[in-house]
């Protein structure tokens, strides 16, 4: 919990959010059609799914939801808002309010309290040593400089994210992004050290406060340097800075990495030289594509790839099936094992193998070593790729030349 | 109840442990240090013996880096009192300073029950928790992981290894070395601590360290790498072979 300050703006009291949802307007225009929990993809195996939830708020009897524990089956992957005939907020709203109310009341399974108090101690919910958060760049330090150690000014400020950075599966991608951002000439910079987790999972895990402090140090970080505009690899971070940063006094201009090389296809384009003769389904991050509207940006790069063949799965775009991630997911797999008995990543990779695709392509860090999982449990799945769309753009740029890094 | 935790800090092992020039201490600038896991339970148990039958407790701590996140951390899980002790750290501290340190704190509060962590990593002259009984000539018991007060003495539980347990009783006031809190330490939510940072009040403390007694390093050195494994190559029929030849030559089968 180091850097906690007394005299910030921003502590909410520790017993808010049980009469938050009780004064909640917005939800008094819940029609009990019941469409969110059937979208919900655990919503089967809830004691109390949103429309229950909605209906013991009416009947008086919420109680009973905040003592249930199968809130924590929610990953937060926004289908029930999504589907919402009264655009309710309930993924923002309702579910993280119930599940504030229990970590207020200390009721939260072991694995998340691990995830968070390390969030809370190192800034990162892998329990890292935030001066190895750069270590991911060993080897070519010299292309990415570090605010504050390098430089103080940069055009883009690059959001690393927590996952990014330190887990091994997802590292080559992030050293692939900035050996591009290189070769393509971008004036960019790092946080390094200074950048927390953006906080986002924890918030939608329950954590209200703990997501505001690491806000205000990131706040505090970005504020001590000139850039114009945030990059970000990670949806989760990009929804924190784009949606919910600018709530607490952080506000820049932030995009995904998918957008950024989007925008500049056309330059691009003619690079492009290394056909992949495959097939390849995308799997639409829920931050990315359901939340954030993103779904034609890492599409168009993936369809620049001389050769490829994009086919879709059944669940694609605003339908995506959630890898099971998010709203603190990535932190409770014992716990939704024990409940659930399913793993939402296999149901996905089972979708694309069904689709015939030898490459399942992903945009979030997440999802990588998710999916990779899955391939290894579900039937016929051995030869399917995992790759992230950031490997699969790059392999295709022409090749380095000599005295070209 | 009457209870006073002493806490203490050990560095911090996510990050890499760099022995100074001087060569007998970690560099302390790359330190960071953290509280011990094992004070974690102590003060855990004391909220829950406190939450049950009753009672004050107070949180201890000298001043580290990270003290007031330690010491705010207890107050959101229910302690009282919180008392933060000033001294010269530069150096470090034993167990043996420790204890001479808390000695007057303990003193002056005069508490039923001393909970201390059994152990913790960093020290090589015995547990805090047997130091501080000899000094004020009270009963103590280590690995503990249950505790239930009486008024006049305390009945502990004690695991052994080879699944063991056994109950002690010992008279009050006593000290206890914790080895397991009854519930594993209990999560502190943001929103928590910076209300009790608002309320709370830390007391101040000033101590000094004894250097005398216990033991003090001549040399630190980073373990040495010996010969590394041995990787066996080939397909699985291969690597079986070279697996039973070298258990032959070990003389194991």
């Amino acid at each position: 919990m180091a850097g906690v300050e007394t005299d910030s703006q921003l502590s909410m009291s520790a017993s808010e959010p049980i009469a938050v949802i009780g004064n909640d307007e917005q939800l008094r225009h819940c029609i009990q059609c019941g469409m969110c929990s059937g979208v919900c993809p655990l919503g089967y195996l809830m004691d109390f799914p949103p429309t229950r939830m909605i209906a013991a708020l009416r009947s008086r009897t919420f109680e009973r939801v905040v003592r249930s524990d199968t809130i924590w089956l929610c990953v937060a992957c926004s289908a029930c808002t999504t589907v919402c005939p009264t655009q309710i907020p309930l993924t923002r709203n309702l579910m993280t309010w119930t599940k504030e109310e229990r970590v207020l009341n200390g009721e939260i399974p072991e694995e998340l309290q691990a995830a968070l108090e390390n969030s809370q101690r190192y800034g990162n919910p892998q329990g890292e040593s935030p001066r190895k958060r750069t270590d991911w760049s060993r080897g070519i330090e010299s292309l990415v400089p570090v605010m504050g150690r390098d430089t103080r000014q940069a055009d883009i400020l690059w959001f690393v994210g927590d996952y990014a950075s330190y887990h091994q599966r997802v590292q080559p991608a992030t050293r692939t992004l900035a050996l591009l951002m290189y070769r393509l000439g971008v004036n960019f910079a790092i946080l390094g050290p200074e950048e927390s987790s953006d906080g986002d999972s924890q918030r939608l895990a329950g954590e209200r406060g703990l997501f505001e402090l690491l806000a205000e140090k990131n706040g505090r970080a970005m504020r001590k340097y000139k850039f114009r505009e945030i990059l970000t690899t990670d949806p989760h971070a990009y929804n924190a800075l784009k949606n919910e940063y600018p709530q607490l006094g952080i506000s820049y201009p932030v995009r995904h990495y998918t957008e950024f090389l989007a925008e500049r296809l056309d330059a691009i384009r003619p690079r492009l030289v290394r056909p992949l003769k495959a097939k390849v389904t995308y799997h639409d991050p829920c931050y990315l594509g359901r939340v954030n509207g993103i779904y034609d940006a890492p599409r168009q790069l993936l369809q620049a790839i001389p050769e490829l063949e994009l086919v879709e799965m059944p669940h694609h775009r605003q339908t995506s099936l959630c890898c099971g991630g998010g709203g603190g997911g990535m932190w409770l797999d014992g716990f939704q094992w024990e409940k659930a008995h399913v793993r939402l990543s296999e149901w996905r990779v089972r979708e694309a193998v069904n689709t015939g695709a030898e490459i399942l392509a992903v945009a979030c860090p997440y999802e990588a070593s998710r999916f990779e999982d899955a391939t290894k449990t579900v039937k016929n799945a051995e030869s399917l790729l995992v790759r992230d769309v950031i490997e699969l753009f790059a392999d295709a740029i022409e090749p380095l030349k000599g005295g070209e890094l | 109840m009457k209870i006073i935790v002493p806490v203490q800090f050990v560095p911090d092992l996510v990050e890499e442990l760099v022995v100074d020039e001087r060569g007998d201490r970690l560099d302390p600038y790359t330190i960071r240090w953290k509280l011990n896991e094992f004070d974690d339970h102590a003060i855990e148990e004391a909220i829950l013996i406190k939450e049950k039958y009753g009672g004050e407790v107070t949180v201890a701590a000298p001043d580290f880096e990270g003290v007031e996140d330690a010491l705010y951390g207890a107050a959101a899980k229910g302690a009282d009192r919180l008392v933060r002790l000033g001294a010269d750290f530069e150096d470090g501290a034993n167990a043996h300073a420790l204890a001479c340190l808390f000695l007057p704190v303990i003193n002056e509060f005069k508490p039923d029950l001393v909970l201390t962590g059994v152990q913790a990593y960093n020290h090589l002259d015995g547990s805090l928790g047997a130091l501080l009984a000899a000094h004020l000539d009270w009963p103590y018991v280590g690995y503990i992981s249950g505790v239930q007060p009486g008024s006049q003495s305390v009945s502990v539980r004690k695991e052994y290894p080879g699944g063991l347990t056994a109950v002690f009783e010992a008279a009050l006031p006593a000290v206890l070395g914790i080895q397991a809190a009854e519930t594993p330490p209990r999560y502190v939510p943001i929103a928590k601590i910076r209300q009790v940072m608002k309320t709370s009040r830390i007391e101040e403390r000033e101590g000094a360290l004894e250097r005398a007694g216990g033991i003090a390093p001549t040399r630190l050195v980073p373990p040495e790498t010996g010969s590394k494994a041995t990787m066996l190559a080939g397909d699985i029929d291969q690597v079986a072979d070279q697996l039973i030849t070298i258990l032959r030559q070990q003389g194991l089968v």
